[in-house]
């Protein structure tokens, strides 16, 4: 898995979405966890006895100096040391992009944890496939500032693709919110499709 | 500096008055080593900073070096350095002794005033040389725990330490987890390598080589070996180092001379600073102590009681863990320390991970590294939180 580009926004739109999944004083592991944004957040408003994995030295360094317990590791090796079901929630936010083995780092949470929550950017928002569709390279904008041979994103999906892993993972979708690029809540309407076409990011709630 | 240096030969009684605490637990108190034998008569000697609070909330102990001692904040009586960690425990310091309890034991079975192979033998009158009984890193914790049991403290804050003090801190934490909130090893190992026993051995062979060594029975012929201790300590003193950080210390550079004088004097300055840290080490270090000590860390292994599973020793722990590495340190590696938060994952344990880039090799715990003070100071102030302990002043 490759380093994670520096986040923008301290308080981004899916840490509120995923914070509102989770259970108070729950335990959560959360997987890239960067800066430690979100466990901050959740352990202030969930209380939640949270942990964190992050492959950047620095990221783990600065969140352990904020006080929360985070350990150096790689998403898509790291997470075999863990024992089974040994938390609640097993939180990817806006990580998966960036693994080598999306669907074996899914099952690793879902064997970890009782939960999986996963966000992500969601590759079929109308704006990249008009981007593809007149510019014909793949695209870049502010939030995907890198060029397609630095971007430690190497594995994008949309929605419609990751409804698609979890079938063939026998996962169970739970709860799934799309969210457009105001952070507001796209409604599923007449099925994903709509969501696939507006929404900018996603949350899932996953179980086996 | 008033104290007294040590003179080869002079009898150590002074070690009885250091400016420091003795705590002197009787006949009826034996402390129950692990080769068998009760030890009698133990004393400890040992410093603390700062003040307990009301809830005996905020007591931390710092398990020293190898070659450490009680005096982790303060100066040292025989060399008049300021205190070995003087970067970390002091008002405003990551260990923060406005806030905090600090605790720093001289370990069992060495030199500073903590009984030892240089205390003198109750049954016969003499020195005991190395008819003192060989010790574990376990026995130097119980103790630590006899020590907190004497002064009336249920449980730690926090224990931490560097390389043989990080043993100490894991050791604690897996023995007596209800006395643990938090524990930082730092530089450390679950268990002590081939290499680095290797290493042991090479010093404790260079001591057994000085014919003033007798057998271990020097204090009673008036002799010290400084010869083979200093060698002892120049050999381990490369290994606490890193070749970048010899490198840009020293170099190829002559000591006070411009070319070499076709012989063996010191030419270069590193031969001259290894010099210098073998000759001073014996001032302060007794050889027989050295010896014992590093035997302790050879033995030490925490996962043979474990069923040879490192997991198991810490299985359902309630202690927080910081374990904290340094590129450089070839001595205990980062693939230690890891080892070490493999085996708190596998049991889904507290634990926090951070390993600092520096190029000062296995020293690198006891020097001036900001990234480690942060990492600590969020650590500890993160477990001081539920327990009734005021914030650190901004």
């Amino acid at each position: 898995m490759a380093e994670a580009p520096p986040q923008a926004h301290l308080h981004r739109v899916d840490f509120v979405v995923i914070a509102d999944m989770i259970a108070k004083g729950a335990r959560v592991l959360d997987v890239g966890c960067n800066d430690g944004g979100l466990l901050k957040l959740l352990s202030e408003e969930c209380n939640v006895d949270g942990r964190g994995m992050e492959l950047s030295q620095r990221g783990v360094n600065e969140c352990v100096a904020r006080g929360l317990s985070v350990v150096q590791g790689d998403a898509d090796s790291d997470l075999e040391q863990y024992p089974d079901q040994a938390f609640d929630y097993v939180i990817l936010s806006q990580t998966i992009q960036a693994t080598h083995r999306p669907r074996y780092v899914i099952e690793q949470m879902l064997r970890i944890g009782r939960q999986a929550i996963v966000s992500f950017p969601n590759f079929g928002h109308w704006r990249i496939r008009l981007y593809i569709a007149l510019q014909g390279r793949m695209p870049k904008n502010a939030a995907l500032p890198l060029e397609w041979y630095e971007t430690p994103n190497i594995h994008f999906c949309t929605i419609k693709d990751f409804v698609a892993l979890c079938d063939v993972s026998e996962v169970r979708i739970e709860e799934q919110i799309a969210l457009n690029a105001q952070g507001r809540r796209v409604h599923l309407g007449g099925g994903s499709r709509v969501a696939n076409l507006f929404a900018e990011q996603a949350v899932f709630r996953l179980t086996r | 500096m008033s104290a007294a240096k040590k003179q080869p030969g002079k009898p150590t009684s002074d070690k009885d008055n250091l400016p420091c605490s003795y705590a002197r637990f009787g006949p009826d108190e034996p402390l129950k080593l692990d080769c068998g034998v009760d030890l009698l008569n133990l004393t400890i000697a040992y410093n603390t900073h700062g003040t307990l609070n009301a809830d005996k909330s905020n007591a931390i102990m710092i398990c020293h070096a190898l070659t450490g001692d009680q005096f982790v904040a303060s100066e040292h009586p025989i060399t008049g350095r300021a205190g070995w960690w003087q970067y970390v425990v002091g008002p405003g310091k990551p260990i923060d002794t406005d806030r905090f309890f600090v605790i720093c034991t001289n370990v069992l079975g060495s030199c500073m005033g903590t009984s030892g192979p240089e205390t003198v033998n109750p049954e016969t009158g003499k020195p005991y040389g190395l008819e003192f009984p060989v010790f574990t890193i376990a026995d130097m914790v119980r103790a630590q725990v006899m020590l907190l049991d004497h002064l009336e403290i249920p449980d730690l804050l926090c224990v931490a330490g560097g390389s043989m003090g990080g043993m100490q801190a894991l050791e604690w934490a897996a023995k007596y987890p209800d006395r643990v909130c938090s524990a930082i090893p730092i530089a450390a190992a679950a268990k002590h390598s081939a290499q680095n026993i290797a290493f042991h051995e090479l010093g404790r062979q260079a001591i057994f080589a000085d014919p003033d060594w007798h057998g271990g029975a020097y204090a009673l012929k008036g002799t010290v070996p400084s010869k083979g201790l200093a060698v002892a300590r120049m050999a381990a003193h490369i290994t606490y180092l890193s070749e970048p950080a010899l490198h840009n210390k020293f170099g190829r550079n002559l000591q006070d001379r411009d070319k070499p004088t076709f012989g063996f004097e010191a030419d270069f300055q590193v031969e001259s600073y290894l010099r210098y840290q073998g000759s001073t080490f014996v001032d302060r270090f007794d050889a027989n102590a050295y010896l014992y000590l590093t035997r302790a860390m050879d033995y030490f292994d925490l996962s043979t009681e474990y069923g040879g599973n490192l997991a198991n020793a810490f299985r359902d722990t309630p202690t927080r863990f910081c374990v904290i590495s340094f590129t450089s340190d070839w001595l205990f590696p980062t693939s230690e320390n890891r080892a070490i938060v493999e085996a708190l994952n596998a049991v889904a344990a507290n634990v926090s991970f951070v390993e600092i880039e520096s190029d000062k090799g296995h020293d690198s715990f006891l020097l001036d590294v900001p990234e480690m003070f942060a990492a600590m100071t969020g650590f500890i102030d993160a477990a001081a939180a539920p327990r009734n302990i005021p914030q650190r002043a901004a």
